[in-house]
């Protein structure tokens, strides 16, 4: 008996300290967002976890079509922030969100960019029927935000067909932004913000009026224990902080 | 929706087909030549040979574009001279696919010159054959069965080449979006129906070739 008190109270210590992260007051929580919003919230987390220490938030970034899809499929993600209020929509119709957390929080405007180096820079939509553009980088329709626009702008304008065979699609607007700034192809359809984002590569040719505002929503993700987290963190996006940060990323108002 | 299915299924073969080929004769032609002849940095030669088996197919992909890009080492030069690209085009996919099969075949097609038996080779010789003549009568009859196999893990790695093919074919449907990225875009898009068509569709062409030239294969006796 007197042997095993010593092993017993071992093994207590050791179940304490496997125990320890559970009992610390350290939070991951796992944002799913945007492409688009990279360079922003990538800030505002650095920002969020200086706010409130001992919290540590983890990115994953995409296209809003292919995110939701890894919600649907079950991945352990707190918070959602699209590009567009479809896919939004979209989750909230399949039950994975927290009801009252949605929210929009941002808003964006629609270009055609060409790289720095570009001889001749088309002007308008039309312009881009000229034999002088060969390819024209766009985010896949069915699951990149940026390419629902642009196909319902091309749609409206009557350009759609008449360009499709000119199209290269690809998976996020960060493909597009990566193959105009390389010369690949002779324009691409991207947010103002994504221009933004390498000026020395890119600028943008002309904005494209879009029929409904672009805007961004946020919501918190349900069944992943971190709710409170990541009420806060949508909330901090909310706030002046927050919107200052996305406003220096050039980044509209909600 | 099925009739769909069909013109990635056809880009997929065509793509494969042709970077089976082209890794047979470079495969075939680099075995042989690392198999026959012994000289300094000949396993090196054979690492670098190997290489694109090992290496991330995002990071070919993004090797792939340092090169054939419009202002890569070859590609500007081929935007310059000829006004052609290989980005973006069936072509770029099959020489995508060629490199990431050809350690495939060239790795197996080594492995089987080697186990030709030398003194076969020089019987033939005092025998009076030419090099060309021992070669077609005696080196590949016997190897030509390694080569084979070869080949076919070689057309299966092509017909489910991914990561490469995403970043410099363009994605573009009917011209160079193959079945795995067909399904990639099915899937992101909640097409659970269409992905479902297009992996059963693959799965079973697979299937069907994999069995034709393992019947192929099998030694008559």
């Amino acid at each position: 008996m007197a042997r095993v008190k010593p092993f017993v109270l071992r093994c207590i210590g050791a179940a304490l300290i496997f125990m320890t992260p559970a009992l610390s007051l350290a939070v991951d929580i796992t944002v799913s967002a945007a492409s688009s919003l990279t360079n922003a919230f990538a800030e505002i987390g650095k920002a969020y976890e200086k706010a409130k220490p001992g919290t540590k938030v983890l990115f994953n970034f995409g296209a809003s079509g292919a995110l939701l899809q890894q919600l649907s499929r079950g991945a352990p993600v707190d918070v959602f922030a699209s590009a567009d209020v479809e896919t939004m929509d979209r989750a909230e119709k399949q039950n994975l969100l927290v009801p009252g957390t949605r929210t929009i929080f941002a808003s964006n405007r629609l270009v055609v960019i060409v790289a720095q180096a570009a001889g001749s820079i088309p002007a308008s939509l039309d312009q881009l029927a000229s034999p002088a553009v060969k390819r024209i980088a766009i985010g896949i329709p069915d699951s990149v935000p940026v390419g629902r626009y642009a196909k319902a702008a091309l749609e409206k304008a009557n350009l759609w067909t008449k360009l499709e065979p000119k199209l290269i699609f690809t998976q996020n607007v960060r493909q597009s932004l990566d193959y105009v700034s390389r010369g690949e192809v002779d324009a691409g359809f991207a947010y103002a913000t994504d221009a933004a984002v390498v000026p020395d590569r890119v600028h943008i040719a002309f904005e494209v009026p879009t029929q409904a505002a672009i805007l961004y929503p946020i919501a918190a993700v349900k069944g992943n224990g971190e709710e409170n987290a990541a009420r806060d963190f949508v909330r901090f996006v909310q706030s002046q902080a927050g919107q200052q940060i996305l406003a220096k990323f050039g980044f509209g108002k909600p | 929706m099925f009739g769909q299915a069909v013109i990635p299924l056809a880009l997929t073969l065509k793509v494969a087909g042709f970077a089976t080929l082209f890794a047979l004769i470079l495969g075939g032609l680099f075995g042989y030549l690392l198999a026959r002849f012994s000289f300094w940095g000949r396993e090196v030669l054979d690492a670098i040979g190997t290489l694109p088996m090992v290496m991330p197919p995002t990071v070919l992909g993004y090797y792939l574009i340092v090169l054939i890009g419009r202002r890569g080492w070859i590609g500007e030069w081929l935007d310059r001279t000829f006004d052609v690209t290989l980005m973006f085009t069936w072509q770029g996919a099959v020489i995508a696919s060629t490199i990431v099969a050809f350690p495939l075949v060239f790795k197996s097609a080594r492995a089987a010159f080697e186990g030709v038996d030398a003194h076969l080779e020089n019987a033939a010789r005092t025998l009076g054959a030419s090099e060309l003549r021992v070669f077609a009568r005696v080196t590949l009859p016997l190897a030509w069965r390694g080569i084979l196999a070869g080949c076919m893990l070689a057309f299966a790695r092509a017909m489910g080449e991914f990561g490469a093919t995403l970043m410099v074919a363009g994605n573009i449907p009917g011209k160079t979006q193959t079945l795995s990225l067909a399904v990639y875009d099915a899937v992101q898009a909640g097409r659970d129906d269409l992905a479902n068509f297009f992996v059963i569709l693959t799965s079973t062409v697979c299937v069907l070739i994999l069995v034709g030239s393992g019947r192929l294969l099998k030694p008559r006796h």
